[in-house]
């Protein structure tokens, strides 16, 4: 059985999952027919960033309300699990693109770095703890 | 550190979620606190004591 604040967190992730498919299709949409230019093209390409700032939000909104502290505990660990996958992973890429080892990547990549993260974070919960404790995202 | 807390449970023909619910944690919690691959709080640790109203000393011992 999961918590309130789980229930709550995982509802809040498929809404903004969802807000952001659409927001990404629009700004995909926008800027592929050339509608959209200056302070607006701006806007436009920023609104798919709102929603991601907004699942990290989530978590830290579950972290306080959580009142299990197991399962608080292993969410921390997550969480520094995806922190550290792609703070390392992106220092090296950084690194590498900087002697133009390889080619640049765009920096939101560390957001996607960082959601695998969490869920290499479940897979060493499992491990730690047993099958039955590793959490999804 | 060890614990009782199966012994207990069984005493009061409790399961992990009788448990749990008692204690407003995941039947995960009881389970990772029972089979010592998490040693609780010591807020929780009183609520558990509280629970079997026993002195946290016979719950819980050091290894």
């Amino acid at each position: 059985m999961s918590s309130i604040a789980e229930r709550r967190y995982r509802a809040q992730i498929l809404i903004l999952s969802a807000v952001y498919a659409t927001l990404l299709f629009g700004a995909s949409y926008v800027f592929k027919h050339q509608l959209v230019d200056g302070p607006t093209a701006c806007l436009a390409a920023v609104l798919p960033a709102l929603p991601i700032i907004g699942i990290f939000v989530s978590i830290g909104r579950y972290l306080v309300d959580e009142r299990d502290e197991y399962l608080r505990m292993l969410m921390v660990r997550q969480t520094l699990w995806a922190s550290g996958f792609a703070l390392a992973i992106s220092t090296v890429w950084g690194f590498l693109e900087s002697f133009g080892v390889v080619a640049h990547v765009e920096a939101y990549a560390v957001a996607i770095l960082w959601f695998g993260g969490l869920g290499l974070g479940s897979v060493a919960n499992r491990l730690t703890f047993g099958q039955d404790e590793g959490r999804g995202q | 550190m060890k614990n009782r807390l199966k012994v207990l449970r069984a005493e009061r023909d409790w399961s992990q979620s009788d448990l749990a619910e008692r204690l407003s944690v995941s039947r995960q919690s009881v389970n990772a606190i029972e089979t010592g691959r998490y040693d609780p709080s010591l807020p929780l640790a009183f609520a558990i004591a509280r629970i079997f109203a026993l002195p946290i000393e016979t719950i819980f011992t050091e290894e």
